[in-house]
């Protein structure tokens, strides 16, 4: 197995986190793993993304090439779309439909569902509804997590036993949430 | 063992860990702050008592470093690219003393500049400084290579410079470790010459280090980081690769065998003698390297006739500037590239901004009252989160060149017949280069009012600690401005009125002032809040 995904969103909404579970399961499988990460400047509220790489096979870029991502797990709508020339043809979007607004230029959110229809294959929620109505409202991250983990070949069950691992230290209550998240973006279809 | 998952950084600090090193020193820059930060946190380095606080500056902490070395120990320095400058004297001079304990400069270098003012490559001063450069590939380089750099460093007590770019020392892989050694044991210098670089004992140790350098080749030319792949099914092109940049070209052909000749280097200074080989066994060269093209122009030198075609990012091969990717290296081979779909054009930037309730946002917006009435052009900035100051709603700020030059440029537009001349500073900025230059002004009774933001923290590069916490008045009392022009005042809308009555008064002053801008960095006080709710 190989996949490539690019993971985007706006410093502080938890895409490392992700990344962290996926690295997380993957490594349980004896997986190789490449994983860039954005540190600096652009966590002050601006856009973030990380490159993450699984494969049975040696990976050697710590990028993933132009036109080849397997998927865009994007915990914010626009920014799903500013990463597009990653994704391949027959490439994944999984976004949460709920935008982050801390700019005065916003643009209008049916014109970016709009641009989000048009990739094939995508899947467009409201994962912090979902995440508030789990009483996980940290964990909208995890909800949209869950709604990707079928389309990267993982079971509940792998994802699952990551989450406890990473959160334990946390408190019971903390993984619990994470775990409701998780099914609820799981049952997204 | 598993293997354990660490950035670039991470596996190197791990190394230097594992490798016996007794002491970290280093200023935070990214993307280098994070191998400090990994001994912080790291068990081992507190179950060993292996120093890791933060120093003043770079060159402080190049000092200590090499003092740490003098005495036997094993010492790594780390900073950014752009602090190499500041600690180019030490690095320089340290050359020529040599180490005695292992001694390793540690340079994250950031072309793209993700969050610098520059992309200038630390592989110059290596050769500059004419010391062994080692670029690590992949996070398992940067793990082996603490061991390797350590004994090159003992073995011809000559300071190493490791340099690591963004792409590695912010990407995460596995990483196999090995069985840790143990620290040296203190001892004396033995060579009461070693470190005495008076003109004639220099001029000896400088022929020695010319000398060296016919080792150092020797073991370039041996180094595990370095490897040869002559078989070829066609010799029209010879490949060099530096550092990660292997790992595109890997990429670009898809993990494929390359059909050309490959010297990967991964040790300078270069292996002469295979680049000649590679030179006469190929028509044309590529050399494909991260940063700017220093193997390039080193093997285009002058231009003479005859001189085969050497391609690379000096004609367009590759661009001049900015970091590499698969794409770009593939396009070097003409071989087909990818490329998803175009960003749809409503897509707009989110650039970095100050976060809500910032003390800098009151500060800047509080001097903007005061200031409205001189125009913009008066006010000189540093480097930190308060240089978005000069950004929209605030525009406050003019300037952003080096760290201290806020001070230094206010006083020299002062000296010229600016009024009002205001400087305004981070307090990490403050301590690591704006203390001298705010003697200069004192020494010149200049007429600058000078803003010191202390929020308690290196904020910029994620909150670390710095070393003049608490002592700001007191510094500046000590270096000598006068107690009635240090003013501090707490950065809250409730406070203007206060606050641009203060600004106005010291303007008004013509000497020296200093205001202090005290209230901590939300983001810093957010983590110390959720500590103590842990605890
Ligand atoms: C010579 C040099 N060293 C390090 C850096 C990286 N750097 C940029 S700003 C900064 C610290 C800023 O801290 P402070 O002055 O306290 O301002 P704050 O970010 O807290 O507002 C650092 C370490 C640099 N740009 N140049
Ligand atoms: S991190 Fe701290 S200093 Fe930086 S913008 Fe946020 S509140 Fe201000």
């Amino acid at each position: 197995m190989k996949k490539d995904i690019i993971l985007a969103g706006v410093g502080g909404q938890g895409i490392l986190t992700i990344a962290t579970i996926l690295g997380t399961a993957a490594i349980k499988r004896g997986m190789n793993l490449k994983q860039a990460e954005v540190h600096g400047m652009s966590q002050r509220g601006g856009d973030v993304q990380s490159h993450l790489r699984l494969s049975d096979d040696p990976i050697w870029s710590d990028l993933i090439p132009y036109g080849s991502a397997d998927m865009i797990l994007s915990v914010e709508p626009l920014e799903a779309l500013r990463y597009l020339p990653y994704l391949k043809e027959d490439g994944w979007i999984i976004s949460n439909s709920t935008p982050f607004k801390n700019i005065p230029n916003y643009p209008p959110e049916e014109e970016i569902y709009r641009e989000i229809k048009k990739i094939p294959n995508y899947v467009l929620f409201d994962a912090d509804t979902l995440a508030n109505a789990q009483k996980a409202n940290r964990s909208m991250n995890i909800v949209v997590l869950g709604a990707a983990i079928t389309h990267l070949g993982f079971s509940q069950e792998e994802i699952e036993e990551a989450i406890k691992a990473i959160f334990a230290p946390k408190g019971e209550a903390i993984v619990e949430a994470n775990l409701r998240a998780l099914l609820a973006g799981i049952e997204t279809k | 063992m598993p293997k354990l998952m660490l950035l670039g950084d991470e596996a190197l600090a791990q190394g230097a860990l594992d490798a016996g090193i007794s002491g970290f020193y280093g200023y935070p820059g990214t993307p280098s702050t994070e191998i400090i930060e990994y001994a912080q946190k790291s068990k081992q380095a507190a179950e060993n008592n292996i120093h890791r606080t933060w120093s003043s500056n770079e060159k402080t902490a190049l000092e200590a470093a090499l003092g740490m070395s003098a005495s036997g120990k094993r010492a790594m320095v780390t900073m950014k690219h752009v602090g190499l400058n500041v600690a180019a004297d030490p690095l320089m001079n340290s050359a020529i003393t040599g180490a005695s304990g292992g001694l390793i400069i540690a340079v994250a270098d950031d072309p793209s500049m993700h969050s610098s003012q520059n992309e200038q490559d630390s592989r110059y001063y290596g050769n500059f400084a004419m010391i062994p450069v080692l670029e690590p590939g992949n996070q398992q380089e940067c793990y082996d290579m603490a061991f390797y750099g350590f004994e090159l460093s003992e073995k011809y007590h000559i300071p190493v410079l490791l340099r690591l770019t963004t792409r590695l020392a912010h990407s995460r892989s596995g990483i196999v470790t090995k069985e840790p050694i143990p620290q040296n044991e203190m001892r004396k210098p033995e060579d009461m010459f070693q470190f005495m670089l008076l003109p004639a004992i220099a001029r000896k140790k400088y022929q020695h280090h010319l000398e060296l350098q016919k080792d150092f080749m020797r073991e370039s030319l041996n180094s595990p980081f370095n490897a040869y792949k002559t078989e070829a099914s066609s010799k029209k092109l010879g490949i060099i690769t530096t550092g990660l940049a292997y790992n595109y070209l890997r990429e670009a052909f898809k993990g494929e065998e390359i059909p050309y000749p490959v010297l990967k280097i991964g040790q300078y200074p270069l292996p002469e003698k295979q680049i000649h080989q590679l030179y006469d066994s190929c028509d044309e060269l590529l050399v494909i390297e991260e940063g700017m093209p220093v193997v390039e122009e080193q093997l285009k030198g002058l231009a003479f006739p005859g001189l085969k075609p050497i391609h690379g990012r000096l004609d367009g091969y590759l661009p001049r500037t900015g970091e590499l990717n698969p794409n770009l290296v593939a396009k070097a081979f003409s071989l087909p590239d990818t490329i998803g779909r175009p960003v749809p054009e409503i897509v707009v930037g989110r650039p970095p901004a100050l976060c809500v309730g910032c003390p800098h946002s009151d500060t800047f917006l509080s001097l903007n009252e005061v200031m409205a009435e001189y125009g913009r052009g008066h006010v000189f900035s540093d480097i930190g989160c308060y240089t978005l100051g000069f950004m929209p709603p605030y525009n406050s700020i003019n300037s952003c060149v080096d760290m201290g030059a806020s001070i230094t440029m206010a006083k020299g537009a002062s000296d010229s017949g600016l009024f009002p001349a205001v400087a305004v500073i981070g307090d990490s900025t403050f301590c690591h280069s704006g203390i001298t230059g705010l003697l200069d002004c004192i020494y010149d009774k200049a007429n600058v009012m000078i803003v010191i933001l202390d929020n308690a923290t290196t904020a910029m590069t994620g909150g670390q600690n710095y070393t003049g916490y608490g002592k700001l008045e007191d510094i500046c009392l000590g270096l000598g401005v006068e107690k009635e022009h240090i003013r501090i005042f707490v950065p809250l809308k409730k406070n203007y009125p206060e606050i641009t009555q203060i600004y106005k008064e010291e303007l008004a002053y013509n000497g020296v002032s200093v205001v202090i801008a005290r209230r901590e960095c939300i983001q810093t006080l957010k983590k110390k809040n959720k500590m103590e709710t842990v605890e």
